[in-house]
């Protein structure tokens, strides 16, 4: 079976740093997949390039065996780490924006209900608190109902009970069916969310696994100890 | 191109202006102050071209003494009481002549032979009136300073408007990462450069023609030409310096190099396209000079049609430079055109 999205051999050279060293995995359809590591270790640069934003220096990723195109804007949903809307615009407005490129998508009522948006909808979108603006900016990535889900560290900046919520979302659209691409740097957060995870250091993917096989088979009872075992130095939050 | 994602990027990008009172209300309010206080500034019989210091015997007016000899209009007397004062004020040029006319059987006038007003009044002292011509007199409307001052001041808005408006808008949205966001779904570059250039226009439009005819009913301005002559040049002057914009922010990811580029294209349409004063008799270089720039010939175009009664077929050169500065710097920036920050 052709796999949702496979990544090959990728390397991101800046210069007098390679940011993304030799990346390769593949991602089945109906999963999500953790890209676990600390700041600055190429996740960011790594996704981006997967989503077809960045240009990677060589490699390439093929999504449902065929080099990203139009369909792949089309049957993706992309939350970026830091994204800016813009002002004096209403979540109700941005959502018909973003609803309005694509020719298919989620009825908006139904986005509404399921990011919980409904409280704010006329409230100006730089008026939002940091756990509604995150799901206001999950629903424009669901807009389109996408095959694949791309949440670059979607709870970074959010309280411990915000981003709790933010998990029982993504729970519940994992729920649905969706494949999920998840980078984060919250052990816990790649534990609870991901079936596989693949940690990263230094722009390269030093182990990959389902969380609870890279417990065993490094004989840890956490992740930060995997990772502090892998690569020498602790994942700091 | 995608009518339904234009249409939604348009919508949005004109929210966002109007439900920006500062900007909205500086757009509006800017160039309505500027015209009203420019007409107020210049209204009434028109300011005295020359001025005149007066030594009158006492009791009568400077302008009662005077206006036998040089008549009354467009020169205002001024009387002074000390001839050693007012010679050092027409050494200065404070004074363009001084008359001193207390004794009849023994006038005497000073000028300064390097003041041109003083010249002009020596003559018009000697008589006026040569031997062997005949006056004719025309009449006819006068043009006055805010008539031919109008379309500079709302071109000079609508260049800020069309410049800043866009170029600056695309930075911040492409700093932000919003343009980074929007590269994610399906819209293409044409479809959301195309909606950012009809909002600026609409509105910029909108905003012009409103200022405009507000102004035109308390002052009546000198009109000549068809109204759809002159919307038409304006909207072409509008779509050149709106592209001009977008070709600035094509690739520019900082707020503070945009603000500094757009200056340089400012700055001498200010000085340079006739928004305050003509542009004739300047050096050559400098007419040249401002040939490249969209603002002349949006001025020389609106002028024309207003005061002189021309169509836009007596102003194809302007037509034509307009458009093609319009074309080459849309193409250009939209081949230029870059989502993110690299």
């Amino acid at each position: 079976m052709t796999p949702l999205i496979e990544v090959r051999d990728l390397i991101k050279q800046f210069p007098g740093v390679r940011a993304v060293d030799g990346v390769s995995f593949t991602l089945g359809a109906g999963t999500c997949f953790g890209l676990l590591g600390p700041n600055g270790a190429g996740k960011t640069t790594t996704v981006e390039m997967i989503e077809g934003i960045t240009p990677p220096t060589s490699g390439s990723v093929l999504y449902k065996g065929e080099p990203l195109g139009q369909r792949f804007k089309l049957e993706a949903g992309i939350q970026f780490q830091s994204t800016a809307l813009q002002d004096f615009i209403t979540v109700r407005e941005n959502l018909r924006l973003f609803r309005s490129f694509y020719p298919r998508g989620m009825e908006l009522d139904a986005l509404i209900a399921l990011c919980s948006l409904g409280e704010f909808l006329d409230r100006d979108a730089r008026k939002l608190s940091g756990g509604q603006r995150q799901r206001l900016l999950l629903a424009l990535a669901l807009v389109n109902d996408p095959d694949i889900l791309f949440l670059d560290e979607p709870t970074t900046g959010l309280d411990p009970q915000a981003r709790r919520n933010f998990w029982d979302l993504v729970r519940e659209i994992r729920a649905r069916g969706k494949t999920i691409l998840l980078t984060t740097h919250y052990m816990e957060e790649a534990y609870v969310l991901c079936d596989r995870i693949a940690i990263m250091d230094r722009g390269k993917i030093v182990a990959e696994a389902a969380p609870d096989a890279l417990l065993k088979q490094h004989g840890c009872a956490t992740l930060d100890e995997v990772f502090l075992k892998l690569t020498g130095h602790e994942l700091k939050d | 191109m995608d009518l339904r994602r234009y249409l939604a990027v348009l919508h949005v990008r004109n929210l966002e202006f109007l439900r920006d009172r500062g900007t909205f209300g500086w757009n509006v309010a800017l160039p309505l102050v500027l015209v009203l206080g420019i007409a107020f500034v210049f209204s009434g019989q028109g300011r005295p071209l020359f001025k005149v210091g007066v030594l009158a015997p006492p009791g009568v007016s400077a302008a009662v003494a005077a206006a036998p000899h040089l008549g009354d209009q467009y020169i205002q007397f001024i009387m002074v009481d000390d001839a050693a004062t007012a010679t050092t004020k027409v050494e200065r040029h404070q004074l363009d002549m001084l008359i001193d006319v207390r004794d009849p059987t023994a006038l005497r006038y000073w000028v300064n032979p390097s003041s041109p007003r003083g010249y002009a009044l020596e003559r018009m002292l000697d008589g006026g009136h040569p031997p062997g011509w005949e006056r004719g007199a025309i009449s006819g409307r006068e043009v006055r300073y805010v008539d031919w001052l109008v379309p500079g001041i709302l071109g000079m808005n609508m260049m800020f408007s069309c410049l800043f408006g866009v170029g600056y808008v695309i930075v911040r949205y492409r700093k932000s990462g919003y343009l980074k966001r929007l590269y994610a779904t399906p819209l293409t570059a044409i479809e959301f450069l195309a909606a950012q250039v009809t909002s600026r226009l609409m509105l910029t439009l909108a905003i012009t023609v409103v200022v405009f005819v507000a102004t035109d009913l308390l002052l009546d301005f000198y009109m000549l030409g068809r109204w759809i002559d002159l919307l038409v040049i304006t909207a072409l002057g509008a779509i050149s310096m709106i592209s001009l914009g977008l070709l600035v922010a094509s690739r520019v990811t900082s707020e503070e190099l945009a603000g500094g580029l757009l200056n340089v294209l400012t700055w001498p349409m200010m000085l340079l396209s006739g928004v305050w004063f003509s542009m004739e008799g300047t050096p050559q270089v400098l007419q040249w000079a401002a040939q490249m720039l969209p603002l002349t010939h949006m001025l020389t175009g609106a002028r024309a049609i207003m005061l002189d009664g021309k169509s836009l077929l007596d102003l194809w050169p302007q037509v034509a430079a307009l458009t093609a500065i319009s074309v080459g710097s849309l193409s250009l920036g939209a081949w230029w055109f870059r989502w993110r920050v690299d």
